[in-house]
Order: C-alpha cells, then structure tokens, then sequence
C-alpha cells in the first residue's frame, strides 16, 4: 500500500486536460519514442483502461496480484497508475503570446474615487427594476455624471474594472461612448480578446483611434481610397470637426464614384462645421441622381441662411403670407401654393403629402420652414419676430404657419425667433395645447443660451407646474441653474401639500437626483420630516414623501463626494 | 496601531456581506446621507445612526477590533448578519476620516453593548480552565471504537461494489444510472463516513459526463479503492498517512498542530454553496514561517459562513493545522489583533516548480485534487479556446481548469496583465490551475478572480 505514497517522477507529459496519449518530451516537442518507463507506463494504463470498460469476467487481467482478484488487482494497479500520471505532471509549452495592450499615458484614478467607481459598478448587478425605490440612491444612474467627470479630468481606468465598465456599456448604448472612453487603450485589445465585447471595437473602427496625422494628406487620402465604408466616414467625421474644408475637398473628389446610400452618410457628416463654403457643392448635390440625397442637400443649404437655395425659398414663401390692413387690427393672411413646380422639387420640397394631410398646406409647411427667418420682418412691415408671432392669422392658419416656424428656427438655430415663438413662460397658453407643441418648445429651448432656457423652464414651472415640465427639463444644462432648481423643489414641495403621492412625479424626480446642485442639499433639510397627516391626505404619502426627499438629499450628497473625489 | 492603519477599503467591507442583495443595499448607504452621529474608535470600532423610512434612526454598531472576528448590533428589525446598515456604516467608514470622524468617547447606547461584549468575553477566558475538555475519557474512546467499526463496515461494502462494477465493466455504469450510487452514498452516510459519501456522489456524476469518461471514472473508482483500503489498514501506516486517510474518510479530528504565531496574510477567500450547505475557504500565507494555510468556515442553507477575512488584510493570530500528512487544513486559534491591511505578497515560483510541488504533495497526500501556489511574472495567454498562464523565461504554462476559464474572474485577470507579466495566487492541480488572486506587476491592490 505505501508504494503509492512515494509515486515515480514520470518523464513524460501528460496534459492536464486529460488525454494520456499527448506526450511530449520535457523539451516540448512531440516524441513518439519516448523513455521506454513512460512508454510502457502508458500501455499499461492504456490496458487498464480497456479492461475497465469491458469488465474483467469477460477481459481478465494479464497479471494479477498474489491472492487478489482480478477486479481488486485491477483497481490496485490503476490506484499506482493514477497517482503516478498525476504526479507526474508538467507544466506544458506556452502559447503565442498576445501582443501586449498599448500604454495608458492617463494619471490613475484617486484611491477614493476608485473605490466609488467599483460600488457604482457593483450596483450594476442584478438591479432590482421597478418597485418602490426606497432612500437611497440608484447608484448605476450616477455612473454617466462619474464617467464624464472622470474623463474631464482625464484619468486612466484601473484595469480590473474594465471587464465590468465594458459589460456596462454593451448593456446600456447611452454610456458607450463615455465608458469606453474612460475605459481606454486596454478595453480595445481587451475586446480583441472576448467575442461578447465586440461592440466596442465596432464603435472604434480598426480597434483603435488609428486615425492618420491631420497633417499627413497623403496618409489621409490613401485611407480615403481604401478604408472600409466605417472607417471612411470616421475619418470624414473627425476631419470635418477641425478642417471642415479638408473633409470637403476629400468627399468631392470622390463623389460621383460613390454608391447612392454611402452618398447620404457621406452628406450627412458635413452638418457638423456647416460654412458657407460648402453651398457649391451642396448646390450641385441638389441634381443628384438619389431622391434622399437631394433632399438632405436641401435641407443643408436651407440652413445657410444666405445660401442661394435660402434666396430661392424666401422668395416662394414671402408669396404665402402677407399682412393684411383691411380689418380692424392687422393681421396675416396666408395664401398656400397651388402647385409643386419642378423648381421646388429641385430645392427638396416632397411634392406628395403622407396620408391625411392636404397638398397645399403640405407644401407651404415646407416652403417656411427652409426659407431664412431673417426674410420676415421686411416682407412684414418691418415687424419684429414677436410682434410677427402676436399677429393673429386668419382662415385657421395660425398652426400651421407657428409650426414651420418653429421648425425654421431649430434649423437655423435662431434664438430671437425662438424665444419670441415661446412667449412667455407663464402665459395661460404656454401650458398647451398651443399653437406650438411641448415638443417643439423643447426643441425651441435648445436654441437659447443655457441661463435664459433655465430661466424660462422655471418661469414655466413656477406657473405650470410639473406635470409637463419632464420633456422641457430634460433640455436644460446640468446642474441646474439656482433659479430652475428652486423652482422644481417648490413645485414638488407644492405637489406634496396638495396631497399627490411622489411616485405621479418618480420622472422628474429622478432628474432633479441626477441634476439638481449640489450646492442645493443643505436647503432640502426642512422637506425630510414627516408630517403629521391631515384628515384629507392621502394614506401614508407623508411618509413617502419623506423618503423620496431623503433619497433626494442623499444622493446630492453622494454627487458631492464623487466630485470631491475626482478633483 | 494606527488609526490608518485601520481602515479597510471597500472591497474589504463588501466580501462581509452575506449575500449579493445586502452588498447591493449596503453600497447604497454608503454615502452621508442617512448617516448622523457616526464616529470611531480609532481602533475598530464604528457607530452611527441611520436614518430609514420610520421616524426613529436605527442604531447600528460594529466592533471590528474584537480578536473574535467582527461582530455587529443594529436595531434594525433585519435577521441578516452584518445588515444593509452595518455594512453601509463600515463603507461610510472605509471612506475616510472626513465621513466618520475619531471620537474620544462612544455615545451611552455604542458604549453599552461594546463593554458589555468586552466583559463577556474576558469571562469566557477566565473560566476556559477545564470545562472544555471531554467530562468522560472513557466514554469518547467506546463512542470512537463504535465508529470505526461502522466506518469499516461502510469500506468493505464500498470495496464489494467496487469490485462488482469492474467485474461488469465501466461500460455497464452508464446504464445503471445515477440512484444506484446515490444509494451507495446514503449507505456510507449511515456508516459515518462522510468523506467515503461525498467521493461516491462524485462517481456518480462521472459516467456520460463527456468525452473520456470512462478514463474519469477509472481514476476515481481507484482512489477511493485506495482509500478504503488505506482504512482498512490503517494500523500499518505511518502515524501521519494513517491521520490523513482519517480525515479524507471524514473521521473529525481536532487540530492538535502546534500553534504557529504569525502574520498570516488572507491570499483568498471563495464559496461553494450546494442546497444544504455553503462551504467558505480562506487561504491564509505566514509572513514568517512561508506556511500557507487553509480555513474553512460553514454556513448552513442561505447563510453566509461565520468566518469572513478579507483579501489583502493580514491577521497576527494563532493558527494549528488538522493531523495528517501535506495537511493545510488549519484551526484559527488565538488572535492577537484585529486584521490590518499589509502590503506583504507571497513568493512565486514558475509554472514548472507548481507543476513538481503538486506532485510532491500527492507523495503525502494521494487523493489531494491541487495545492496552493503562487506563480510569479505568467501571463495569461490565449490558447485555442483556452487560457493559461505562460512563463516568458521559462516558455512553460500552466493551463486553466475548464471551470476558471468560464468564471468573469478570468477577464479581470487579462485586464489586468494587458498582456504583460501578473502575479497570480491559485490553486494547481491534475485539471490545471484556477486562479483566486493577482497582483500587478508593479504596486499595487490584489485583485480578487473569485
């Protein structure tokens, strides 16, 4: 029995994975002729094992112990075989090496900040979706504000979240771009590596930012000619944001060889450093062959608005709408366009109307949406933007002619005819429904510095309410401004006085966890008590109440440290 | 000690959660927010009061500087063991000195329960004379002779079906399905030879289990052959193989090893549940005497284990290993100070020394399935669909058991390495290694794979 306990040191490998024929010599190469003790260490254990399988009444076994049955002597030689094999194994030859992950120049993350990052990243797993959500923070919805502020700073990720920061952005897209940014140079190879991660080597074409040197033309134009469909317009995209002209001149001296659906995406990177320099060539996209093509030509060019396409519109929309002084008080008559004239087409109008809708207004929708705003007050008696929006129009126009307005002034991001488009913010009408929807205020909203949108949404909320400030909300530059920021807590501090339960606001609150100042938290203190319950309140909402507002408070106290962490 | 020598980091904190719901609810009270009062000791105590959703905050203190192990008092109605609250305090905590301040002095409720647990356990030292040793010698050898007899009993039976199955054939097994040998483990169970049950369920796991099994099959029908006939003859084996057969048979033993005082630094900490029970192994390294050892901690269904060090912190405390010869197995004995985070890292060796240590382990301790290494400068490299963890100085690895290479531990440890050189703590065996910590090459944190 102890000559198991002092098992022969086998010269030959055998792979721990299991199949005893792979023997290789300790040099690692494959050696048929191995030491004779393996070879017929081997044989035996081969023998055994077939004995095994079959049984030993129907294969006895060559030798047997003295006075041992055969399957005991067969168990005993494979007890001393088995400890043998296994204690006579060696490590294996080691594989082709991966090319190590490109260096990380980036600072590392601060200790503490790098302890937040793995509990926001812990809070990933298995999250509890809807039910109550209690006081305290939803951690994983802060990880967008941490990632931006940790690359704002500019720090390295530490290695061992990258595997858990990568499954965060495959199952979220809004944090892609973020996350991988944060997550670096190692994440792509790490990519390389893993099949489930390949999302992020599609969001970085050929793995890496490997964009050739803005100076380099020649490398610039040799990976417009050969690169893939992805990493062309890549290039095209960043070229555009510093030398739009560059990007321009790359584009046109390949356009007429380009397949029709590449054109579009092609002509869809120049919105972003549209100039004035760009109308030639967009003129000439006006004739081309695909009907997508030309109208987003159209649509770019309507967007200079001293383009000649804007001239052309001006003109066929200045025909549409005219002051008239025939009543009592001014107002806007509106004279829709009888026909499509192949001119029209040309400059991106769709002559044919989606279902329900008739043609003409069809028609002068899109005419005063592409004509430049700038054209209106001489066409109008030299009136201001909000002294045009006060005329009233006749025969029912109003919403039609407000609207294509509203959507000319976020074409042409023009601030002037934004605001005087949404009024006042605690105007009756402001509430809706309007002539111009919530949609389009908040779109409208965009086009307004960040102090005065802020200004207007809590003008909005002061006199409104919450309940249709979501959208508006969402369009304003975080942190919030003092002004809307107080705003909001009073509108919620109302709504809690007026006997709603929280979760009827669980939108806006969310967003006032994610965007309220900080700065804010100290105020809320007052709002965490519960208050006794009246005889009209809602069962429990006091209670409620207290623990949404204590969430609240926590997590501006959570963002404050994060950010502390990070500076 | 010093009051920064004291603070754990965060992940130190989670690894006590009992479960993955309280490690979510307690990272989420580990912010200010619903925290007033909070204040330590300086030397391992924490307190503070947490505000819920009821008008009156809950009261939550933990006392890590007990030599006993963490213990935790909330008034939160909670029946888990460290609560959201306590592990949201120890976060807080963990944070730094700015969110839970060094105080002078505990608030009366803190106060109360920390000197009434002092006092507790100075009394069960004191009166530790005698009353732990067994009331009747004479009663403890009958019951251990009854014992064996069953155990023995059990191994004869066990080597009857043995030998029945290699008279059939191994090819015979499959057929006979998976109650035949749960049958035979429940009778190995009745004959209080634990062990003798356990290794049977497993051979009952083997046949059509994949290709080469009946290979599988063939080495565990033989080791535990050779284990039941190791019992069977104990009496003629040396006095240390003779305790480790004991104790692979599931004889309990008590760790009568010499205490050895050391620094012992925590390499890893894993669980393996089945629906009765969770099993939690912690590997423990000895800055001084190089030992490494194991402990093991039980909970029953759905509690976590007692026993809860996490990685990176070392403990000066008594350690005693089991009987029985390459046992790591050890008993945490006396401890002399609470755990403290230590920047001491095992010595590595290359894939081909953790190679030939199992193999000498296995001289003393046949049925061992690995032992615990610690491989210096590998990489993980890819290897058709595997992975393993090569040497550059050497061009020999070390393969990855199939069960690491599907754990997310795995692309913690690539991560890491970016494909350079790693540091990597594991276990090595016959079906290959399974890595349970790293370090980076330079400083640097260990990083947990299991």
């Amino acid at each position: 029995m102890g000559g198991t306990s002092a098992a022969v040191r086998n010269p030959a490998l055998v792979t721990p994975t299991g199949a005893p024929d792979q023997r290789t010599s300790p040099d690692g190469a494959h050696a048929p002729a191995a030491p004779r003790p393996a070879a017929f260490a081997s044989t035996a254990w081969e023998d055994l094992v077939t004995t095994a399988l079959l049984g030993t009444d129907r294969r006895p076994p060559g030798r047997t112990g003295a006075g041992r049955a055969a399957p005991v002597a067969l168990l005993d030689a494979a007890a001393v075989a088995t400890v043998r094999r296994r204690a006579g194994l060696r490590a294996g030859r080691a594989a082709r090496r991966p090319e190590p992950a490109p260096a990380d120049p980036r600072p590392a993350l601060p200790g503490a900040a790098a302890r937040r990052l793995a509990l926001l990243l812990a809070d990933r797993a298995g999250g509890a979706g809807g039910g109550r959500r209690g006081s305290s923070p939803d951690l994983m919805e802060l990880l967008p504000q941490w990632l931006a502020a940790a690359n704002a700073r500019g720090y390295a990720a530490p290695p061992q979240t990258l595997p858990a920061l990568l499954d965060a952005a495959r199952g979220r897209t809004d944090l892609r771009p973020a996350a991988l940014a944060f997550a670096g140079p190692r994440a792509l190879w790490l990519a390389h590596l893993n099949p489930d991660w390949r999302f992020a080597l599609r969001a970085a074409p050929g793995g890496a930012s490997a964009l050739p040197d803005p100076e380099d033309g020649e490398g610039l134009r040799r990976l417009w000619d050969e690169g893939l469909f992805a990493e062309r317009v890549t290039l095209l995209t960043a070229l555009r944001s510093r030398t739009p002209s560059a990007a321009r001149e790359l584009l046109t001296s390949t356009w007429p060889t380009e397949r029709a659906e590449d054109r579009l995406m092609f002509l869809d990177s120049l919105r972003t450093g549209l100039a004035a320099e760009d109308e030639p060539f967009l003129e000439q996209a006006l004739s081309d062959r695909s009907r997508n093509v030309r109208a987003t030509a159209a649509e770019l060019l309507s967007a200079l608005p001293d383009s000649a396409l804007a001239a052309r519109m001006a003109v066929r929309a200045a025909v549409c709408v005219a002051v008239d002084r025939t009543g009592e008080r001014p107002g806007l008559v509106v004279e829709a366009p009888h026909e499509c004239d192949p001119g029209m087409e040309r400059d991106g109008i769709a002559a044919k109307p989606p279902t329900g809708r008739g043609e003409r207004s069809w028609w002068l929708g899109q005419l005063v949406e592409a004509a430049p705003l700038t054209a209106w007050p001489d066409r109008l008696g030299g009136r201001t933007p909000e002294q045009i929006v006060a005329l009233p129009v006749a025969d029912g126009w109003q919403g039609e002619l407000h609207a294509a307005w509203c959507r000319a002034a976020v074409r042409q991001r023009d601030a002037r005819w934004s605001r005087a488009l949404l009024g006042s913010p605690s105007a009756p009408e402001a509430g809706g429904p309007g002539a111009v929807s919530l949609a389009e205020r908040a779109k409208l909203l965009a086009t307004l510095d960040s102090a005065e949108r802020a200004e207007w949404v809590a003008g909005f909320i002061a006199t409104h309410g919450l309940s249709e400030a979501f959208q508006l909300l969402g369009m304003c530059a975080v942190p919030w401004a003092p002004p809307l920021g107080r705003a909001v807590v009073d509108a919620l501090d109302i709504a809690r006085d007026a006997g709603s339960y929280p979760w009827s606001f669980s939108g806006v609150m969310g967003l006032a966890e994610r965007c309220l100042d900080t700065a804010e938290a100290s105020r809320l203190d007052a709002l965490l008590a519960i208050p006794d319950e009246r005889e009209d309140a809602s069962p429990g909402a006091g209670g409620y109440w207290a623990e949404a507002f204590q969430r609240l408070v926590s997590t501006l106290r959570l963002r404050a440290a994060m950010a502390e962490e990070l500076s | 000690m010093t009051e920064h020598g004291v603070r754990w980091t965060t992940e130190q904190v989670l690894a006590l959660a009992p479960d993955a719901a309280s490690r979510k609810a307690g990272s989420k009270l580990g912010a200010a927010g619903p925290w007033s009062g909070a204040g330590g000791s300086g030397e391992g105590t924490v307190w503070g009061l947490c505000k819920g959703s009821g008008s009156r905050p809950y009261q939550t203190v933990v006392d890590l500087a007990d030599a006993a192990g963490p213990a935790y008092k909330c008034s939160c109605p909670s029946r888990k063991f460290p609560c959201k609250h306590a592990l949201g305090l120890l976060l807080l905590w963990a944070g730094g000195a700015d969110a839970v301040p060094v105080a002078e002095q505990a608030p009366d409720w803190a106060e109360q329960w920390l000197t009434g647990r002092r006092e507790r356990a100075q009394a069960k030292q004191d009166g530790n004379g005698g009353s732990s040793l067994a009331a009747d010698p004479e009663a403890a050898r009958r019951r251990a002779e009854r014992r064996a007899e069953r155990v023995t009993a059990g191994a004869t039976e066990l080597e009857q079906r043995l030998a029945d199955l290699l008279r059939g054939g191994l090819a015979a097994a499959e057929q006979a399905g998976y109650g035949l040998w749960e049958e035979t483990a429940a009778r190995m169970v009745d004959a209080q030879a634990p062990g003798l049950a356990s290794r049977v369920r497993d051979l009952g796991s083997i046949p059509g289990s994949g290709p080469g099994w009946p290979v599988r099959l063939l080495e565990e029908c033989a080791l535990l052959h050779l284990l039941d006939q190791g019992w069977l003859r104990r009496d003629r084996l040396p006095a240390g193989l003779a305790a480790t057969v004991r104790s692979r048979v599931g004889v309990p033993a008590q760790a009568d090893g010499p205490p050895v005082s050391d620094r012992w630094l925590v390499l890893a900490q894993y669980d393996t549940a089945d629906p009765k029970l969770t099993t939690r192994r912690i590997w423990l390294y000895g800055a001084e005497s190089g030992h490494t050892r194991l402990l093991l901690s039980y909970g029953a269904a759905g509690r976590a284990p007692e026993l809860s060090l996490p990685v990176g912190l070392a403990l000066d405390a008594e350690l005693s290993v089991f009987p029985g010869t390459g046992q790591s197995r050890a008993a945490l004995g006396e401890r002399f100070a609470a755990p403290a985070p230590a920047a001491v890292r095992p010595p590595g060796l290359s894939p081909a020394e953790a190679a030939a240590r199992y193999g000498e382990a296995l001289g003393e301790d046949p049925w061992l399935e690995s032992v615990p290494v610690t491989l210096a400068s590998v990489i993980p490299t890819p290897d058709g669909d595997t992975w393993q963890l090569a040497d550059p100085a050497t061009e020999s690895a070390l393969p990855l058991t199939p069960a690491a290479r599907s754990r997310p531990g795995l692309w913690r440890l690539v991560a890491l390495s970016g494909g350079g050189p790693v540091t990597v703590f594991g276990e090595c065996g016959h079906h290959g290694f399974t890595p349970l910590t790293a370090w980076p090459e330079g400083p640097g944190e260990p990083v947990t794979l299991c």
